[in-house]
């Protein structure tokens, strides 16, 4: 399994992912520059966070003009499994992979905290190590994650089940009380229609170790392996 | 653009004097704008200098003291670390977005200058008082900044301190640390490198912004500073990171034999800098200076302190190789001149000779003053007031008014916008712990960061202030479970031509001399920054520490959280009652008299020898110390933190309640621990000869206090956590 971690200039969570998928989780593992677009050789793919071109126009706007995007545009057409997260995830939206925009959070300001997720699907390439109805505790950091789609798109996001995570109290109790950034519908990740990519705001990476106070993040990148896995026995 | 005469470029009649005896001549106005920026106190410390020779700087962990970018201390395995804390208050009065923002990025250029990756970064701010519109302003303005600039980067802010006293009102402090980690061997320095080697500027166009900063940052604010807005840089901290990749990839690659960041006097500073380290000389053309704006004159070219650009020296044959990489990077790299073995910095504008400088009487020759310093009025009259003589306040009354204090109620409302967690290290995170505690990935090992001063006991006492600030520094780092290994600070006061300020330095750098030649923590680098004055006076003298310490082993890191009911909770030092330039007293009286508490040095490392092995024990969950508001906060934070109440019984024999509660005396902690470890704790307590006083048990809803059995006071923690949590957050709705 080879696992390919994008890298735009501005990146900065890049090294961060890149860690636990080949140190933590012991996975085959490459950068890829953001003017590469030979992705044949891997399995999956991970938009990191960070800042792509200093996010100077629009979050995430200037990165999908990128060679490597239009591959990684290709490479999800294609069934492979691709996760963006935070600036990752404003690229995916900014690329068309999935539907809906980011607007700043309610606050105006940065956030960096924990936070709760009610994960609702437990049957995705994302969260087969779940269950539904499961909370999990997880980072967030960033000044836009207050995600926004029409009426309609929202309509189908839930009526097609995907919204894969979305903000709730420790409990799982989903309200706007404990949703940090505003987002529609306590939305904070959601998958494409074929459910190969997933898109979310906060940080697995970044609770995937016990030194760092959280291992929730391990259920996501543990269950895009078991799902690699199944698919390489079939 | 109207020319400047010496005198508003900040220089003296004998500073001009000395600059026409060096050069034979009247100088040229390049050549006296290059004499003026490096002759000011932000570069020269000409103020300072004398004073700063006082500092222990030398240990067996030390790698690199004062002298270059940043110090460098041994962590063992053949790695380092590299740090600095540095200053951008004037900046920040005038644009606090801007001025704080460029400020990290001021610092990030320092760390990775020496090679190093930077791994983290701190913020010691301090503003007026929070009931004042434009300190508000200030204050969301610079943590905006500093959120701005340091998440972009992907360097987490870990930790550092937020203080509020109308000292500061007019003249804000916003001093930015960073550390860096770097292997040993790939240290690099700032150099010249050989006789004709080329000399290469990187990274930014150089624009018109910032020129002069340097002769800014050295003199008093006034109501004429905001006329110097253009003074003020605007940073890039996109380019920041591309320019942080790309030279980390020189390193890497051995492409270099010298670099130097271009801050505070921008060209003239790091070519001065980088050619006097080895006696060398420099010819630049400032044609070859890749330039943002048309028609920039050759002084705009060497004093412009536009941010992001870095000065390189090519190990032979290399230059190429330099302009690939940052081709890559997207970023410009052009040679712009080559080193001489003459001494001297020769400025041509294409063929023609502009102005020409030895190096040496831009660097050494800075006018060095030793002044007299003066003891000022207040320092007697204000050290015999006694706080014994007021009425105690109620202590309920008085331990909420604490609790809501903005210098001591929680300050998530700063932290929560910095990124804390990128690079995935932070062990323990912003507010759980006296200090950060980092791992260091590849190891077993930590590292532990911390800021501190207080700045009140200091302007009360400079030499105990000192002491004081040194003090808490190492303690702060052994509560989390690290060795305090070295430190750097921020020397920030008021206009040093004062005698009373002088006598202020003085007394400060004496006492923290003492102290951190006692704790075994060398000052390895730092930063001065003086004229910190308003109409309205000088800020408190505030000597910033910043200090690192070593966790052989990541997992016994330790925090201020209460764990579990049932738990001991134990006092490791004496109870002291001195009350003297307290925050209680602040708060309930609106005094800031008194007599600092008593130091000893021998009984602070003492305590810190003593939670160290306790920790490395296991005896203890949970570690916080005695500072800002005394014993009962100390306490109350704890139990906040820990969602859990308390109850203590103390026997206070006959001391009144509010010194024993509100104390702030160094040389203390509260610790906890499972009951059966307790024998074992007390007995290793004493041992090590450390005075030992069971307090109470963790548990229930409520904090409570006893003396000898009675109950003086209780807060449900409901109530407490509210108002500790909420405090900064309703003054900025």
């Amino acid at each position: 399994m080879r696992w390919g971690v994008v890298v735009f200039p501005g990146s900065n969570c890049d090294a961060d992912c890149y860690h636990v998928i080949k140190n933590v989780m012991g996975q085959e593992t490459d950068y890829i520059w953001h003017q590469d677009s030979d992705l044949s050789r891997f399995d999956a793919i991970i938009l990191p966070g960070g800042f792509s071109y200093g996010d100077y126009l629009r979050t995430g706007a200037i990165a999908r003009f990128s060679p490597v995007m239009s591959s990684v545009i290709d490479f999800a057409e294609k069934g492979g499994l691709v996760i963006g997260i935070c600036n990752g995830f404003q690229i995916l939206l900014e690329a068309g992979l999935l539907p809906g925009a980011m607007l700043r959070n309610k606050s105006l300001k940065f956030i960096c905290d924990s936070v709760y997720l009610k994960v609702k699907r437990g049957d995705t390439p994302f969260t087969n190590r779940m269950r539904e109805g499961q909370v999990i505790k997880i980072p967030i950091a960033h000044g836009e994650g207050n995600y926004y789609c029409d009426q309609e798109t929202l309509l189908r996001l839930k009526q097609e089940k995907r919204i894969v995570f979305s903000y709730c109290s420790q409990q799982g109790v989903e309200s706007t009380a404990f949703n940090p950034n505003g987002s529609v519908e306590n939305i904070a990740g959601i998958i494409n229609e074929k459910g190969n990519v997933l898109g979310m705001m906060p940080h697995p990476e970044r609770c995937s170790e016990s030194v760092l106070g959280g291992t929730d993040g391990r259920y996501i990148f543990d269950s895009m392996l078991e799902w690699l896995k199944e698919m390489g026995e079939k | 653009m109207k020319e400047l005469t010496y005198r508003e470029m900040g220089l003296i009649d004998e500073e001009y004097a000395k600059i026409k005896e060096i050069m034979g001549r009247e100088p040229n106005y390049l050549e006296l704008g290059m004499f003026s920026v490096m002759w000011s106190e932000h570069c020269g410390y000409k103020n300072s200098r004398p004073l700063l020779k006082m500092f222990p700087t030398d240990g067996p962990q030390v790698i690199q003291g004062p002298g270059e970018n940043a110090g460098v201390v041994d962590i063992g395995d053949g790695q380092a670390l590299v740090f600095k804390i540095e200053s951008h208050n004037h900046p920040s009065a005038i644009e606090p977005y801007q001025g704080a923002a460029t400020g990290v990025g001021g610092i990030v250029r320092d760390i990775f200058t020496m090679g190093a990756r930077p791994i983290a970064l701190l913020d010691s701010l301090r503003f007026g008082e929070l009931d004042d519109d434009r300190v508000k302003e200030l204050f969301s303005g610079v943590v905006a900044g500093i959120a701005g600039y340091g998440n972009c980067l992907g360097i987490p802010t870990v930790a550092g301190e937020v203080y509020f006293n109308s000292s500061y009102r007019g003249n804000p402090l916003v001093n930015a640390m960073c550390v860096g980690l770097v292997k040993t061997e790939e240290i690099a320095l700032a150099v010249a490198g050989e006789i004709g080697s080329p000399i290469m500027i990187v990274g930014a166009k150089t624009g018109r912004d910032g020129i002069h900063g340097a002769t800014f940052a050295s003199e008093e604010l006034s109501e004429k500073s905001s006329e110097k807005r253009p003074s003020v840089q605007v940073g890039d901290p996109f380019m920041e990171k591309l320019l942080l990749e790309a030279c980390l990839e020189l390193i890497r690659e051995d492409l270099i034999s010298g670099m130097q960041d271009l801050g505070a006097a921008g060209l003239t500073s790091s070519i001065a800098e980088t050619a006097s380290k080895k006696g060398r000389g420099v010819e630049v053309d400032v044609l070859k200076v890749p330039r943002r704006e048309k028609g920039m004159t050759p002084y705009e070219v060497m004093l412009s302190e536009s941010q992001e650009r870095m000065l390189i020296v090519p190990r032979k044959g290399k230059e190429e190789r330099i302009k690939e990489i940052f081709d890559k990077w997207g970023l410009d790299a052009a040679t712009i001149g080559r080193v001489t073995g003459d001494g001297m910095f020769k400025i041509y504008e294409g063929k023609q000779l502009v102005g020409e400088v030895p190096v040496a009487a831009l660097t050494e020759g800075c006018p060095v003053y030793i002044r007299v310093g003066q003891e000022p009025d207040y320092y007697r009259e204000y050290m015999d007031f006694d706080p014994f003589s007021l009425p105690q306040t109620e202590p309920r009354e008085a331990l909420l008014k604490l609790l809501a204090s903005p210098n001591i109620a929680s300050k998530k409302w700063v932290y929560s916008q910095y990124d804390y967690q990128v690079m995935t290290n932070t062990s323990v995170l912003p507010g759980d712990g006296d200090a950060a505690v980092l791992r260091i990935k590849g190891t077993s090992k930590g590292v532990a960061l911390t800021t501190d001063c207080n700045s009140r006991f200091v302007y009360l006492d400079p030499y105990k202030g000192g002491m004081l600030a040194v003090c808490e520094a190492a303690r702060n780092l052994a509560c989390v479970g690290a060795r305090p290994l070295a430190l750097t600070n921020c020397l920030n006061f008021g206009n040093p031509e004062k005698p009373q300020i002088y006598w202020q330095m003085q007394g400060t750098i004496e006492g923290m001399s003492a102290a951190a030649r006692a704790l075994n923590t060398p000052v390895v680098s730092g930063n001065v920054s003086l004229y910190n004055e308003t109409a309205e006076g000088a800020v408190y003298p505030t000597p910033v520490v910043g200090m690192v310490g070593l966790l052989q082993d990541i997992s016994s890191r330790c925090d201020m959280i209460f764990r579990d009911e049932g738990d001991i909770i134990v006092l490791l030092g004496r109870f002291r009652d001195e009350l003297g330039g307290s925050e209680y007293l602040y708060r309930c009286y609106g005094i800031e008299k008194g007599k600092v508490p008593a130091v000893d040095l021998d009984e602070e490392k003492n305590l810190i020898e003593t939670v160290l092995s306790l920790n490395n024990e296991g005896f203890i969950k949970s570690c916080h110390d005695i500072s800002d508001g005394g014993l009962a906060v100390t306490l109350a934070e704890s139990a906040i933190k820990g969602e859990i109440g308390f109850s203590v019984d103390i026997d206070f024999k006959g001391k009144r309640l509010d010194g024993i509660l509100f104390s702030e005396a160094p040389g203390r902690a509260v610790v906890t621990a499972q009951r059966e470890n307790l024998l074992a704790l007390q007995e290793k307590a004493a041992y090590m000869g450390m005075q030992v006083q069971v307090l109470g048990t963790v548990g229930g809803p409520d904090m409570v206090f006893r003396n000898s059995g009675q109950e003086v006071l209780r807060i449900s923690l409901e109530e407490a956590s509210l108002i500790w949590n909420r405090a900064i957050e309703s003054y900025m709705k």
